[in-house]
């Protein structure tokens, strides 16, 4: 007998008014939380931070409007409108404020806002003035920091902004013991505090705030059932107030105690991933292995016969919209960054258990079959896949694939387990693994991994040591000399390191700095309850209170470093074809094709800087029209020659992408220059820093802030996204990419790596085709990938969704870890997806 | 070692190729053919010769002498992936009898280190040549264009006698996995009797169980123009859809072979 059922349920009905309800109308902006958090923020005045942020969720739990939509059977909305989202201005606030007027009309992830709510969001602000956790982190950094911020080397944007999130609860012990459960293990440890305990202070006062955020959340499940009740009784369709009236007895139920059906699992299991992302803005709230805890509950009631297959399908789908109505407003230039509305809330399906061994289950597939009916971005459905994965699990996979949604993300066991091992997370905890948000790896439940925190962008020191580390008239970065007098490639290498190194080493500055100012201002007892060993050390996962603790920072542009180096070695120091005093100048000038911003700032910052040492002060609008003389003047038509001509040598020197063994090492190589040094720092929390290679879509907007680059690439445009070849660079097929890929260090890259890869449809037809790409897959990782995602889509489909974006509403594309709407994606975002190599032909 | 030292004249090799023969496959294309077909979306491969065709406007060299251990290198590459899928090497061109001596040599050196085989041909050559290749041969997809032997040449340049009497000799022989291929190309043999009778002919044919009906295109086109040639078939469109699937069921009906649109 099979160990599991892979039969096919219907979509029902239902799920697709759901959908359609949901898409309606433009999402919207309200104000409820952030009024509700600053009321309860005004009484609290001298409390202990934690109990403040405790009382404060239980005031916005207990006022906080509720709402049933239509037809639903697994209740809990944040907002009425669907796909709304909430405030959080103890994070920060300033940036919405400057945006009100904007934000409904801006280009990637719109918001309606009504006069009312910008109304009251502004009178609650104005409490948040000095009290954000950004500003407190920004008096944390060091100056040298915040310049290297304002020159766009790195941005921690992320949790500068906003909360961490980038966790998964220990979602089984809810659904176990509910949180009436978890009260009473905090309360026993309580009772355990002696009062004189050198940490009595704040043990003391956490515990209560873990048992205040619990009752809070059993008050907002008792508000959910009253509703249900009254809408039932008010109910003239008998069939939905029997619906009504079974979501009131659930919700009288969980998450107070532990689920008794599947039903109160699923029930249970949406209170704990809404009520996380109330009580903070972070994102990539990532419900992990949800084929793994559901299952038991699943198991029991198919067998007892009290539900049947299709109905547990209805009730996965359900939650798979639910998953789509939560949303998050983020400040405009993010918004670019992680287009889409998207929550990275990732869930994994498949992989092993502790032993090692298998565990696909039914509810494996129906996960998968669920995306496929739902046809939503979220949940950001991944799969383990390992060398005993069931080929029938990947095939149902590769069926999803093929829909061109951009879900599933595969990962490889086979090199994440043994690189969380090599960070010190137990064999045990590595292989029961799931990722979280984008591609990031950890152990559930005992991690606090500060997934994203940051992007940091590796072409900008190769700027800087063509500059001797000035950027617009400034020395931001350490002199490594000129570069012209460099004699030889190692030379030129190192100057890179040091550039390297320096910048990372106030990356580490801004996330300590961040991490800190969470810990002092936003710890959050709700989410510490439901984390190991929050509850045993007395602390909150931000204060160090996790079992494992990391921070991942993402460095991106391998691909245009490595191609970078290599023309640079080969065309000066190996061939001598051009000088570097040429090479130089052409990116000066961004090899003459086209003078943009950045190119101007770096001339008028050259020419203002000149001035000043002659003791002249320059006024910006001289400057700017000396820096358009110094331009033309430049750009002979001789010199322009020159520029052609090397950028026909660049094109002939190879690329990373296509198989070529020698530049592959190169790009290996390149990539320990930022994944080996931050190895060596330290967060406040105890943990080390691990490197991610991977973008969300920051590709593009940091591509807008980087100069011209050795290899070819003109200022502004995006840089490679992920670990993946530069677009169009790679001409060989999809099997030359993954290879050169796979060349680079993956399990070094312990926060995760991103293979994106672009299929026209026919690639994937027929069983043939399934077969094919599950092979493509399955290769990959047997040469150590470590994570792969895919576009299904023909390029013509992309061009004419440009042209009618109103007949591709539901066109979903993978982004850089997670899927997106593509009309809801800016311009240039939707143009660097077009523009990637289309594979397969 | 001599066969890994065997020259040959190549003027593509294409990784990735999951349309010709089962599985991830690196398709090596032969220059040389003996046949000009008039839809023939390879024109470049048709001369042995070394030629310069233009490509979009730019001057390109078709065509290279490399050994079969330079092949192989390439072919290697992607061998992971032909374990996983159950592809390999993929010979095509041109025509790959017309460099007997080549494609023997890398068809024996990727069956000798475990890589799958397969070769796309017309089988116009004499059965000996052909007979050599095929112990080391997995797969043999042989085209089939047409039964009539005047239709045959006026559209190719070749009657296809010789070429019917190898398919019915290399199906006897036992020694290869063959698969019919038949070109559907509108105005030469698109019509429901002529696809019906190569698919009653390749019913005959013992241990042949499947027939890929390849719809005509026009990708090759702008490369007469590339080669200062004329193409031919100007004003032919490409079968549609509903069309080939008629094709499908009638040969379903006529045969008991298994029938797919596409490779």
């Amino acid at each position: 007998m099979s160990k599991y059922d892979s039969s096919k349920a219907p979509k029902t009905e239902r799920i697709t008014r759901l959908v359609e309800h949901l898409y309606a109308r433009m999402p919207e902006i309200e104000s409820a939380r952030a009024v509700l958090l600053t009321e309860s923020y005004r009484q609290t005045e001298g409390e202990p931070v934690i109990l403040r942020r405790a009382k404060a969720f239980a005031h916005i739990l207990e006022n906080i409007p509720v709402i049933i939509r239509e037809g639903e059977l697994i209740v809990g909305s944040t907002t009425i409108a669907p796909r709304g989202c909430q405030t959080y201005p103890e994070f920060s606030y300033e940036w919405l404020e400057q945006e009100f007027d904007t934000v409904a009309s801006r280009e990637a992830d719109p918001f309606y806002i009504s006069e009312q709510a910008k109304q009251e969001i502004r009178e609650a602000d104005t409490y948040w003035k000095g009290r954000t956790t950004s500003e407190l982190a920004t008096s944390y950094m060091a100056p040298e920091t915040l310049r290297a911020m304002a020159h766009n080397i790195f941005t921690p944007g992320n949790y500068f902004y906003n909360g961490v999130g980038h966790v998964t609860v220990k979602y089984e012990e809810v659904l176990a013991i509910g949180f009436e459960g978890i009260m009473e293990k905090a309360q026993k440890a309580l009772e355990k505090c002696g009062f004189g305990d050198a940490d009595y202070a704040t043990r003391s006062r956490f515990l209560q705030a873990v048992i205040i955020s619990c009752r809070a959340v059993m008050g907002y499940a008792r508000r959910y059932a009253e509703l249900a009740e009254r809408e039932a009784a008010a109910c003239r369709d008998s069939l939905r107030r029997g619906e009504l009236l079974k979501i009131a007895e659930n919700c009288r139920r969980v998450p107070a105690r532990g689920a008794e059906s599947f039903y109160e699992a699923c029930q249970s299991f949406w209170f704990v991933q809404q009520l996380l992302q109330v009580e903070s803005s972070g994102h990539s709230i990532s419900p992990g292995r949800f084929d793994q805890y559901m299952y038991p509950f699943y198991k029991k009631d198919l067998e007892s016969g009290a539900i049947t297959r299709d109905f547990a399908q209805e009730l996965i789908d359900c939650i798979w919209v639910k998953l789509n109505d939560l949303n998050k407003c983020r400040d405009a230039d993010s918004a670019k960054g992680f287009a889409g509305y998207s929550l990275f809330q990732n869930l994994i399906v498949g992989g092993q258990d502790e032993q090692g061994l298998d565990v696909t289950n039914d509810l494996s597939f129906m996960c998968i079959d669920a995306s496929m009916h739902v046809f939503l971005p979220q949940p950001s459905l991944s799969i383990r896949v390992w060398n005993g994965s069931p080929q029938e699990l990947l095939l149902r996979a590769a069926e999803l694939t093929r829909t061109g949604i951009g879900l599933p993300a595969y990962y490889n066991d086979e090199v994440i387990i043994p690189s969380l091992m090599s960070r010190g997370v137990s064999l045990e905890d590595a292989r029961t693994y799931n990722i979280i948000g984008c591609v990031e790896p950890q152990k559930a439940g005992k991690t606090w991994g500060w997934h994203d925190a940051a992007f940091y962008n590796m072409c900008r020191p190769l700027e800087l040591v063509f500059t001797n580390g000035v950027d617009c008239g400034e020395q931001i970065g350490p002199k490594t000399g000129n570069v012209e007098e460099m004699k030889t490639f190692e030379e030129f290498y190192d100057a890179y390191k040091t550039q390297m190194n320096y910048f990372l080493s106030l990356l580490v500055n801004a996330d300590n700095a961040i991490d800190q100012a969470h810990a002092e201002r936003a710890p959050l007892p709700f989410l510490a309850g439901m984390v190991d060993d929050c509850l045993e050390r007395g602390l909150t996962c931000e204060q160090g209170g996790c079992v494992y603790n990391f921070t991942g920072p993402q460095g991106f542009g391998i691909a245009n470093v490595a191609d970078s180096l290599y023309a640079v070695k080969t065309l000066v120091f190996d061939q001598g074809k051009v000088s570097m005093a040429d090479y130089k100048k052409a990116l000066f000038f961004n090899y003459g094709k086209g003078v943009n911003e950045l190119v101007v700032s770096q001339v008028a910052g050259k020419l203002a800087r000149e001035l000043l040492e002659r003791g002249v002060r320059p006024d910006s609008a001289s400057l700017a029209a000396a820096a358009g003389r110094v331009i033309a003047e430049a750009v002979t038509p001789a010199e322009q020659r020159k520029f052609d001509g090397l950028l026909k040598l660049i094109e002939e020197v190879g690329k990373f992408g296509n198989d070529i063994e020698e530049i592959d090492r190169f790009a290996r190589d390149a990539a320990y220059t930022y994944t080996k040094p931050l190895l060596d720092y330290k967060n406040p929390r105890g943990g080390t820093f691990q490197a991610g290679l991977y973008p969300v879509s920051a590709n593009v907007p940091l591509g807008a802030q980087t100069g011209a680059t050795p290899d070819g690439r003109l200022a502004g445009m995006p840089v490679a996204d992920g670990v993946s070849p530069s677009a169009g660079k790679d001409v060989h097929g999809p099997t030359a990419a993954a290879n050169s890929v796979s060349a680079l260090d993956h399990g070094i890259a312990s926060n995760g790596t991103l293979f994106n890869q672009k299929f026209h449809p026919s690639a994937l037809s027929g069983e043939e085709g399934l077969h094919n790409f599950v092979s493509l897959v399955r290769t990959y990782f047997d040469r150590k990938g470590s994570h792969m995602q895919f576009n299904v889509v023909s390029r013509e489909t992309l061009l004419d969704a440009q042209k009618h974006p109103e007949n591709y509403k539901h066109l979903v594309v993978r982004v850089a870890g997670y899927s997106a709407l593509f009309t809801t994606l800016s311009k240039s975002l939707q143009d660097d997806i077009i523009r990637r190599t289309e594979q397969g032909f | 070692m001599e066969l890994l030292e065997t020259k040959g004249r190549i003027f593509d090799i294409q990784r990735y190729s999951i349309h010709d023969g089962k599985g991830i496959r690196t398709i090596v294309f032969l220059k040389g053919c003996v046949l000009r077909c008039r839809w023939c979306c390879n024109p470049e491969s048709q001369e042995y010769d070394i030629q310069t065709m233009l490509v979009d406007g730019k001057p390109k060299v078709i065509g290279r002498d490399v050994t079969v251990a330079q092949v192989m290198e390439e072919v290697e590459k992607d061998r992971g992936y032909y374990r996983r899928s159950g592809g390999g090497l993929t010979l095509s061109g041109g025509e790959s009898l017309c460099q007997p001596d080549f494609a023997g040599a890398l068809l024996t050196v990727a069956k000798s280190r475990g890589i799958g085989t397969a070769m796309e041909s017309m089988a116009c050559a004499p059965y000996e040549v052909i007979e050599r290749l095929l112990p080391c041969l997995d797969t043999y997809l042989m085209d089939i264009k047409h039964i009539n032997p005047q239709k045959h040449e006026a559209f190719t340049g070749r009657r296809n006698d010789l070429m019917l009497e190898n398919a019915r000799r290399v199906a006897a022989s036992g020694l290869t996995e063959l698969v019919i291929r038949v070109p559907v190309i509108p105005t030469f043999n698109d019509t429901p009797e002529e696809i019906a009778d190569i698919a009653r002919f390749a019913d005959k044919l013992p241990g042949v169980k499947r027939i890929h009906l390849l719809p005509y295109h026009r990708l090759g086109q702008d490369k007469y123009d590339g080669l200062g040639r004329q193409y031919l078939l100007q004003d032919i469109l490409p079968p549609e859809n509903e069309h080939m699937q008629m094709l499908k069921k009638l040969v379903e009906n006529v045969s008991g072979l298994q029938c797919r649109i596409g490779g």
